[in-house]
């Protein structure tokens, strides 16, 4: 959902660096098919700010010469893109069957325990919020949770191993 | 040992590298297609090879390429499938992981047949590690002058580039993949016209998956008449299964399509048998969208006969005894798994990516999900099993794309084979929350069908 009125107005500023990436990843597409940069330009925007503002989705219709809304329809379609603020590391869980045949729902669980969060909220020191997400295709190293905005992987998870990657992301 | 084609060298230190790739035979293909071939050759080779799309519909690639309109002074695409999102199926991105290079000779390749210049690989946006690979490989196939301007000398240009999804399974559907590849939002859209005829840009188009394109580079060094010695009848070569769930051995195998499905399941190896000492209870053969079926019906054929891991025979006896080979997503449910819960598992899953076109997929996979939780939660009613059939039904054969059928199989199977463990949900509603239907009495084959006397 995407509702403004919650969220505090961001100033946005594109960086050179991000606006030479905008404009490498546009020449990809024949002459007047820019729009096709929309989604790897949002990943991009994502991996910046952590989320995709309305101002920042504004900025990127300016850049690639659309309407606002072909931006929003956009955003609002996809479930990579996050429409409001995050923790700083998102962990999320693939819960779909062939996971949760061998202990996802488990690991799930034991992560929001562990944080003291429910799914969809951000710890108090703003570094974690959790979700569960649909088959990440590595259905054969389940359970298994993802981290972006590289979206490194976590393979066969336990609560151990759950552990262990809290502690290291504290502290990175 | 079966023959290995795709993954025979994915094991060798370095095979990431062009470097390595190269010395174990790599970009030979490229170099005798773009030499010593034509482009109707190329289309020739595939066609005799019998290869059929490994993407799930598995649709003759050759054919696929000969319907390709060439309309002149009109640009042509080769888009690849990388989305790879249906559950159960992780073949493409471990082939991407390891060896990154087989994708890009595959697509130069196919490009070179299909005429043309400019090409994409649609990755989803969670693989963000393996599309940082592809981008490398990319640079390194340029640098080498497999790609770019000019390629080898023959005045053949291509240019490649790898785009990232948004996260969405119905963009694996191939006309929703061309929506989101021009920054719109993944709607199927109607066929025809085919992308074929008018797919990118409303250009003439061919979709084939990762694993389709990789396997045109063993094609054409061996040539298609040897590729259609492997297999059987219309499965020919060897194919990615991704093994999951309940097994000793979860993993990628690559297998001679041909092999029984016992030997898939219990040998050492491929699955190396169920984990834990328990009994297989069920299989879902081929991703999540095709027919569950029981264990006495995966490994054996309704007749007795032995079950073969091939398009036929997995998908022997229709609806009521058989299921399909899809994407190879293979996914193994021990004696402890609840069949109710998996297909509650499947129907939310299916409801959630519903793309919302049409109202019996949007509506539908919404209801069936609402059904199925309140039976996992043993707060179902004996009316339940009929009324997911009836919803299933309304939805199979009216939508705009196979998402549809996708979801109202996998429920309208588990219904047909696992009755009575659904019954046993709404008969027990305090121990089904508490304890394992196990095993039971899951249907048996039907008997064939006497032939009506006219
Ligand atoms: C809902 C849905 C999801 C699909 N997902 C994929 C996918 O992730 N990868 C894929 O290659 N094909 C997928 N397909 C099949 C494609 O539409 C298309 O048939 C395929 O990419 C063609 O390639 P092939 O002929 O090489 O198999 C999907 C189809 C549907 C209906
Ligand atoms: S069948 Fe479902 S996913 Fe496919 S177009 Fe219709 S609503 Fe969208
Ligand atoms: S079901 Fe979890 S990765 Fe496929």
């Amino acid at each position: 959902m995407l509702s403004v009125t919650e969220i505090e107005k961001q100033e946005i500023t594109f960086s050179a660096d991000l606006l030479n990436k905008m404009g490498e990843i546009v020449g990809r597409y024949p002459e007047g098919k820019q729009k096709s940069a929309l989604l790897p330009i949002l990943h991009e925007v994502q991996a910046v700010y952590g989320w995709v503002s309305p101002e920042a989705m504004d900025k990127v219709a300016d850049f690639l010469d659309l309407q606002s809304i072909e931006v929003y329809e956009v955003a609002t379609f996809y479930s990579m893109y996050f429409l409001r603020p995050q923790g700083k590391y998102v962990l999320e869980v693939c819960r779909t069957g062939p996971c949760c045949l061998v202990g996802a729902e488990k690991i799930m669980d034991y992560i929001g325990e562990k944080l003291g969060v429910k799914e969809g909220e951000i710890t108090t020191d703003g570094l974690f919020s959790y979700r569960g997400v649909e088959c990440l295709a590595a259905c054969g190293y389940a359970p298994v949770l993802q981290i972006g905005p590289e979206y490194t992987f976590y393979e066969n998870l336990t609560t151990e191993s759950v552990d262990r990657l809290i502690e290291e992301l504290k502290n990175r | 040992m079966g023959r290995k084609l795709l993954l025979e060298h994915i094991n060798v230190p370095g095979i990431n590298t062009l470097k390595v790739y190269r010395e174990k035979g790599g970009y030979k293909a490229v170099e005798k297609a773009i030499k010593t071939m034509s482009t109707d050759d190329l289309v020739e080779e595939v066609k005799k090879s019998g290869l059929r799309g490994r993407g799930g519909a598995g649709f003759p690639t050759g054919m696929k390429w000969s319907f390709l309109a060439k309309p002149e002074g009109v640009a042509r695409y080769l888009v690849c499938n990388a989305d790879e999102s249906e559950p159960g199926t992780f073949k493409d991105r471990y082939l991407m992981t390891h060896i990154p290079h087989a994708l890009i000779e595959g697509m130069i390749v196919s490009s070179f047949a299909l005429g043309a210049n400019t090409s994409y690989i649609y990755v989803r946006g969670e693989m963000m590690p393996q599309i940082r690979i592809l981008e490398k490989a990319i640079a390194e196939a340029k640098e080498a002058g497999f790609l770019g301007k000019n390629i080898l000398g023959s005045g053949y240009d291509l240019e490649l580039y790898v785009q990232p999804g948004g996260g969405a399974y119905i963009c694996g559907e191939e006309t929703a993949l061309l929506e989101s590849l021009e920054g719109k939002r993944g709607n199927p859209r109607i066929k025809p016209p085919f992308p074929a005829i008018a797919g990118l840009y409303g250009c003439p188009t061919v979709v084939n998956n990762v694993e389709s394109i990789a396997a045109v580079v063993p094609i054409v060094n061996m040539g298609g008449e040897e590729y259609a010695k492997i297999g059987i009848g219309r499965s020919t070569g060897t194919k990615l299964i991704s093994a999951s769930g309940n097994i000793n051995k979860p993993g990628v195998y690559e297998i001679e399509l041909g092999i029984t499905v016992e030997d898939f399941i219990y040998s050492d190896e491929y699955c190396g048998g169920i984990a834990n000492g328990k009994r297989l209870k069920a299989v879902v053969a081929g991703g999540s969208s095709v027919p569950i079926l029981p264990a006495n019906l995966i490994v054996n054929l309704a007749n007795g006969e032995k079950r073969l891991m091939t398009y036929e025979s997995l998908s022997e006896g229709g609806f009521a005894t058989g299921t399909m080979l899809g994407s190879g997503g293979f996914v193994v449910l021990d004696e402890d798994q609840s069949i109710v819960r998996n297909t509650w598992n499947f129907a939310r899953f299916y409801s959630h990516e519903s793309c919302g076109q049409c109202s019996p997929c949007r509506e539908g996979t919404g209801w069936m999900e609402k059904v199925l939780h309140r039976l996992v939660n043993g707060k179902g009613k004996m009316t339940d099993m009929d009324l997911l059939v009836d919803v299933s039904k309304k939805i199979e054969g009216n939508t705009i794309c196979p998402l549809g059928d996708a979801a109202a199989w996998p429920v309208a199977s588990a219904i047909r084979h696992f009755r009575d463990e659904f019954e046993w949900y709404v008969n027990n509603p305090e121990l089904s929350q508490k304890q394992n239907y196990g095993l039971a009495h899951y249907a048996d084959p039907l008997p064939p069908i006497a032939a009506v006397e006219a």
